[in-house]
């Protein structure tokens, strides 16, 4: 028990000071709502203030804890309403969509960037990160303008010849992978190129010295290597794409389901509080095996640095 | 051997930054078109530029973004120098591994439900008699916003302290340092750069952030993205357009302003740590 004081109570307050800042923060504005989600995803929705019903009541001086799996239970009802189960694959779908057309666009391009001249390679890291300042919002928008129905896309296909009547591109799967491609696709360029810009050519010559074809020394040489490269853009893409809920807000169609908005719509259009909360400790758990991958290979490139 | 990019990798970057670059470039473009619903260019105008001066929405929109983005730079700073501070630092503590998780999970968190998780418990506060006098508004949307920023801010200083040299803090401790001066005279100064950086990023993080500010909004707090998104949902509005080449212009400036500050006093502090070694090896 001393002990135990003596590690939380250590004889440097200063220390218990820095430690407990940030530590306080984070389980008031992290932790407790984590708990609170989980509460009420557990909990009867009710019709008024609050709009769930309380977990424990107190009958006959018993202390009655009722827990509610209802909730959980009709988001995979098949049978009854495959809405959610319907979301939560297309929403999967999407965002291992978004990864690998974000791998296929996005390692050629760190490829390339990072064998470019020394001196310039600041310059375009600076072009890849610049619109990272730019409003999201903003970049997401533009693209209703681009892919509209008089929209510059199909003005200009039309005047090329390609096509004689404008194409329906905004409100569909196109338009929404576009969105989603056009915003993530920084997020898999950046940790790919820091892992590139990092490779060693002399291994390259000695597989070419050996009698590998350049094809051979790209697939058994660089990518191998750049392998904490591709999972880390692939889950920095990943993760936040399946609960993405601008994009498919702006660009998506009726069909496009994602978690993120039926999440919301439950919150303020049906104010079904527990049910976003159920539908919300799902996403998570999706979320969860990603996460637990990407942090692995965080902990590891920082483990290499120090 | 040469290995730099030949004709296709140059069409292949070519190509990348047209993606990148041209949704901004015509989103700038149709800020000064004359026509109203269509993206056919009509002649150019500044009317949508005159529109937003009595456009009050926006105005009162981004002057309310302004003041959250600039409180939550300085409470995010604050926070992720402590919780970066702690992470280099102090590496045997009860709960280190729960502490790191949490701290960089609003990293990758979906932000709906990071938003939704703090609308749950300020629902739950209110419901309780201390705390019912809390509504959704500024204060709300800044602790949803400094959440997200402390995550970014650890990062930054996080890559800065583990790099720094921490020679010259055990010499001011032999010098007689206390902890405290040798954390404000001698860490602090060191890691200025980064702690800049860091509030210039949760800074327009913060301006940009939709989806919690919208979560955690009341009546009358209507930050600028909120506005701008709910008119980009119902469709086309130039007024949106010359928004956001003013915001544009503005960032780029600023963005390119600050490195190159950050350039030159990095370089200038290269030559004052070589000067003194130099003067060392003279002595």
């Amino acid at each position: 028990m001393n002990k135990l004081l003596a590690r939380l109570m250590p004889n440097n307050p200063g220390r218990a000071v820095v430690i407990g800042v940030p530590y306080l923060w984070l389980v008031l504005f992290f932790l407790l709502p984590f708990l609170i989600v989980l509460k009420i995803s557990v909990s009867e929705m009710n019709v008024g203030q609050p709009p769930f019903k309380p977990l424990t009541e107190m009958v006959d001086n018993f202390l009655n804890i009722r827990v509610y799996l209802g909730n959980f239970i009709s988001l995979f009802d098949v049978a009854n309403d495959d809405l959610y189960a319907r979301t939560y694959l297309s929403s999967l779908k999407y965002a291992a969509w978004t990864t690998i057309f974000c791998l296929v666009i996005g390692f050629p391009f760190a490829y390339f960037m990072a064998r470019a001249r020394p001196t310039i390679r600041p310059a375009l890291l600076m072009l890849v990160m610049m619109p990272f300042w730019t409003s999201f919002l903003l970049r997401v928008y533009a693209w209703k303008a681009i892919l509209t129905t008089n929209g510059v896309f199909n003005q200009i296909l039309i005047g090329l010849g390609i096509i004689g009547e404008p194409l329906h591109m905004l409100h569909t799967p196109f338009s929404l992978m576009i969105g989603m491609v056009y915003v993530y696709l920084p997020f898999m360029i950046l940790p790919l190129y820091a892992n590139l810009v990092k490779l060693d050519g002399r291994l390259l010559e000695a597989a070419a010295d050996l009698g590998a074809t350049p094809w051979q020394r790209f697939w058994l040489v660089t990518v191998p290597l750049s392998k904490s490269g591709i999972i880390a853009g692939s889950m920095l893409v990943f993760i936040p794409c399946v609960g993405e809920f601008v994009i498919p807000e702006l660009l998506g169609g009726p069909e496009t389901l994602m978690i993120g908005r039926v999440l919301w719509d439950e919150l303020f259009s049906n104010n079904d509080w527990p049910r976003a909360a159920a539908v919300a400790v799902v996403t998570i758990l999706l979320i969860i095996v990603p996460l637990a991958i990407f942090n692995k290979y965080q902990a590891e490139s920082q483990g290499e640095r120090t | 051997m040469s290995t730099r990019p030949n004709w296709f990798g140059r069409g292949w970057l070519a190509a990348g930054y047209f993606f990148l670059y041209i949704p901004i470039v015509l989103l700038i473009v149709f800020s000064f078109n004359e026509s109203r619903q269509d993206v056919v260019w009509r002649g150019f105008t500044l009317n949508w530029y005159r529109a937003l001066i009595d456009d009050k929405e926006i105005i009162e929109g981004a002057i309310l973004s302004l003041k959250i983005a600039f409180l939550t730079g300085i409470l995010s700073v604050i926070l992720g120098t402590f919780a970066a501070f702690v992470l280099v630092r102090y590496k045997r503590f009860l709960g280190r591994t729960a502490f790191s998780g949490m701290v960089n999970a609003p990293l990758v968190m979906p932000e709906v439900i990071v938003g939704l998780s703090l609308l749950l418990l300020l629902v739950s506060l209110q419901n309780t008699a201390a705390f019912s006098w809390l509504n959704r508004g500024m204060f709300t949307i800044l602790i949803g916003h400094a959440l997200l920023g402390m995550a970014y801010a650890t990062v930054v200083v996080q890559s800065r302290l583990q790099e720094m040299d921490r020679s010259i803090e055990e010499a001011a401790m032999d010098l007689g340092c206390r902890p405290g001066q040798v954390f404000f005279l001698v860490t602090l100064p060191n890691i200025t750069q980064a702690l800049m950086s860091a509030f210039l990023l949760t800074f327009t993080i913060s301006l940009d952030d939709v989806v919690i500010s919208q979560l955690l909004s009341g009546p009358g707090s209507s930050t600028m993205p909120i506005v701008i998104f709910s008119r980009a949902r119902l469709g086309l509005d130039p007024r949106v357009n010359a928004v956001a080449t003013i915001t544009i212009v503005v960032v780029t400036i600023a963005v390119i302003a600050s490195s190159l500050y950050l350039a030159r006093s990095e370089r200038r502090r290269q030559k004052e740590i070589s000067a003194a070694f130099s003067a060392e090896a003279a002595s």
